[in-house]
C-alpha cells in the first residue's frame, strides 16, 4: 500500500494524539513486470536518486530499480553522512558544488526530513605545506561559488577549544571551514529518494539480485534476476562496490578495485562536537551523530576485500589518531564498528558515462566519498540516461579518462593506484 | 590476517604493504591497451584473488600472494621472482 498524503507537523500532530495509526509504508512492494523502459540495478542513494530524477525531470514512469538486498542495506545506509562541496579539481569543484545545493532544497522537494544539518566541516592542517594547500583549496572552492574560510589557530581554538593543538607530531595550525558542509541521516536520505520514486510509480523492487544482462548485437536488452529475467530498453548499473561484478555480467572490465572501509561509534554522550572536524594528520575524522555517539573513521584497510568488515590493525589506528588528536575521546565506550565495500577508481574519482554497450549506463567508482554525491550523481545519471548526453556538471567523470591519461581528478596527487586515494 | 613470508615466516599482516593484483608486466614496448589494462583495470574478483603484497617491514621482499577476498583467508603465498612477475628487459 502507497503512503498517500504529505509529511507536516500538522500531521505528526495529529497521529501523536490518535495512537500513529495512520501512518502507512512509505513505498508499495510490487511484483516485477517483465519489461522497463529504465532499469536500474542497485538500491542504494545513488540508484534510488536516479529513478526519482528520471521521473520528476525527465517525465519517464515504466522504472525498476532491482535491490539485491532491502533498501538501504548498502553503503548508503553504512557511511558516516558527511555532506561537503570543497573539492579542488575542476570536475568535482562543480559537481559537488551542484551536489551540495540539492542537498539543500531536497527535504522540501522529497517532503522528507532527512535530518540535513549544515553544522560546518572543519578540515584540520598541522604544517606549513597543509596550510598553503588548505588556502589553495579555499580560493578554488571560492571560485567555484561555495563558502569558505581559513581559520588560524587561535580562531580555531574558540570554536573548537578541546582538540590536542600541541601534538609533537601534528600540532594543529589552523583549519579549512565551510560553514554550508555538514551531516544528514544517511537511511532516510534513501527511504525519501525511495518513496519520492515510488511516489511517480517507479517499482522498487527488493531481494531481487541481478545475475546476467542480456546482450544482443552490441545492445543490451534486458536483465537476469533472481527474480526471472526481466526485459529493459536501458540498463543503467548504480551497484556502488559491486560495479565491478556488475559490469562483468556485461563483458567490461572496469577500472575498479574493491576496498573495505570502516567506521566507528560511540555511546552516546551529551553534546560536545558541534561540527565535523578532519585531520590532515591522516585520513581521519569525527562528528556527532544527533543520538549523541560520536561517529569517526579513518583510512581504508588498504587490501582489497568484498567482507564488510575490516580488520584490527586499522581500527587500532584509527583509536590511536582520534585519541591523540581529541583526547577527550579516551574516555568515551566504543560501542561499535563497521565496514563497507568502497568502489576505488585509479585517480579517486568516479565515473558516470555510457559504456561501449548500446544503452548500459555506468555509475561507479564513488570510493569513499559517495553519499555527498547522492543527489547530484541521481540528476546527473538521470540526465544522461534520458537525453544521452552528459549533465553539465558532471561532463569529466569519463571512463576512458584512464586509458587517455585526459582528465584525470587525482585530488591528493597519490597516482594511478587503487586504494592510494 | 597473518602472511607467511617465504624467507621470514608467518607475520602479522602490519608488517606487509599491499600494492594490488598481481599482474604480469607488459613488454616495454606495448600498446596502449596493454598498459591500460596493467594499470588501470581489474578483474576485482569476490574469492580467491592473486595480488602482491612487499614485506616492507621485515626483508623487503614481493610477494605474490592468493587471497580469498570474502573471507580475508591467505590460500597462497611465494616469492614475485619466482612467479616471473619481473619486467622483461629488451637484451635485443
Ligand atoms: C564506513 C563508510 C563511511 C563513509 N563515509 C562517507 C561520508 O562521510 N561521506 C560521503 O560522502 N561518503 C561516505 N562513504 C561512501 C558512500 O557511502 C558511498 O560512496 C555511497 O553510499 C555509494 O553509493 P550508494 O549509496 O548508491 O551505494 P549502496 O547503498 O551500496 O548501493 C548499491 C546497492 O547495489 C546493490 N547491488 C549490488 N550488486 C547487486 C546486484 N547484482 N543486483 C542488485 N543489486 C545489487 C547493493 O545491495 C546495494 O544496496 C562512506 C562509506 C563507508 C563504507
Ligand atoms: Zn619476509
Amino acid at each position: 500500500m502507497g503512503f498517500s498524503g504529505k509529511f507536516s507537523g500538522w500531521r505528526v500532530l495529529k497521529e501523536g494524539l490518535t495512537g500513529n495509526k495512520g501512518w502507512t509504508a512509505h513505498w508499495r512492494d510490487p511484483e516485477p513486470k517483465r519489461e522497463y523502459d529504465v532499469v536500474i540495478v542497485g538500491g542504494g542513494g545513488h540508484g534510488l536518486a536516479t529513478a526519482y530524477y528520471l521521473a520528476k525531470e525527465h517525465g519517464l514512469r515504466n522504472i525498476a530499480v532491482l535491490e539485491k538486498g532491502y533498501i538501504g542495506g548498502g553503503n548508503v545506509g553504512r557511511n558516516t553522512t558527511i555532506v561537503r562541496a570543497n573539492y579542488y579539481l575542476p570536475g568535482n569543484s562543480e559537481f559537488y558544488s551542484h551536489s551540495l545545493k540539492l542537498w539543500e532544497g531536497m527535504e522540501q522537494d522529497l517532503n522528507y526530513n532527512a535530518m540535513m544539518s549544515q553544522r560546518g566541516i572543519l578540515n584540520v592542517f598541522h604544517n606549513d605545506g597543509q596550510r598553503d594547500a588548505a588556502v589553495r583549496r579555499a580560493n578554488s572552492i571560492i571560485n567555484q561559488g561555495d563558502d569558505a574560510e581559513i581559520l588560524y589557530r587561535d580562531q580555531l581554538k574558540k570554536l573548537v577549544p578541546f582538540l590536542n593543538y600541541d601534538n609533537n607530531r601534528f600540532p594543529i595550525m589552523g583549519a579549512l571551514l565551510q560553514r554550508r558542509a555538514g551531516t544528514a541521516r544517511h537511511d532516510a536520505v534513501a527511504w525519501g529518494f525511495a518513496r519520492g520514486a515510488d511516489q511517480y510509480g517507479v517499482d522498487l523492487i527488493q531481494n531481487c539480485e541481478v545475475t546476467g544482462i542480456d546482450v544482443e548485437g552490441g545492445k543490451v536488452t534486458g536483465v537476469q534476476t533472481a527474480r526471472g529475467p526481466i526485459k529493459a530498453k536501458k540498463v543503467a548499473l548504480a551497484a556502488a562496490g559491486r560495479s565491478g561484478q556488475v559490469a562483468a555480467m556485461a563483458g567490461l572490465t572496469l577500472p575498479i578495485e574493491s576496498h573495505v572501509l570502516q567506521a566507528f561509534v560511540s555511546e552516546g554522550l551529551k553534546p560536545v562536537i558541534d561540527h565535523v572536524i578532519t585531520f590532515a594528520a591522516g585520513h581521519l575524522y569525527i562528528s556527532q551523530s544527533d543520538k549523541g555517539g560520536l561517529v569517526f573513521g579513518g583510512n581504508l584497510d588498504f587490501y582489497s576485500s568484498y567482507a564488510a568488515r575490516g580488520n584490527l590493525p586499522t581500527q587500532e589506528h584509527v583509536m590511536e589518531a582520534i585519541t591523540a588528536m581529541v583526547p577527550a575521546v579516551t574516555k568515551a565506550r566504543l560501542l561499535r564498528s563497521w565496514g563497507g565495500i568502497m568502489d576505488m577508481t585509479p585517480d579517486g574519482s568516479p565515473i558516470i558515462d555510457t559504456t561501449p554497450i548500446d544503452g548500459l549506463y555506468l555509475n561507479a567508482g564513488w570510493c569513499y566519498g559517495g553519499f555527498k554525491a547522492t543527489p547530484a550523481s541521481g540528476d546527473c545519471f538521470a540526465h544522461l540516461i534520458a537525453t544521452g548526453r552528459p549533465h553539465e556538471a558532471a561532463t569529466r567523470f569519463k571512463l576512458d579518462r584512464f586509458r587517455s591519461g585526459y582528465g584525470l581528478m587525482d585530488e591528493e596527487g597519490t597516482g594511478a593506484q587503487h586504494n592510494l586515494h | 590476517m597473518r602472511i607467511t613470508c617465504p624467507l621470514c615466516g608467518a607475520r602479522d599482516h602490519r608488517e606487509f604493504t599491499y600494492k594490488g593484483a598481481a599482474l604480469p608486466v607488459p613488454a616495454l614496448d606495448s600498446g596502449v591497451a596493454e598498459w591500460d589494462a596493467h594499470v588501470h583495470l581489474r578483474e576485482n574478483p569476490a574469492g580467491p584473488h592473486e595480488e602482491l603484497w612487499q614485506h616492507a617491514m621485515g626483508c623487503g621482499a614481493w610477494l605474490k600472494v592468493r587471497r580469498n577476498t570474502v573471507s580475508h583467508e591467505i590460500l597462497a603465498v611465494e616469492l614475485a621472482q619466482d612467479a616471473g612477475l619481473v619486467i622483461k628487459e629488451d637484451r635485443s
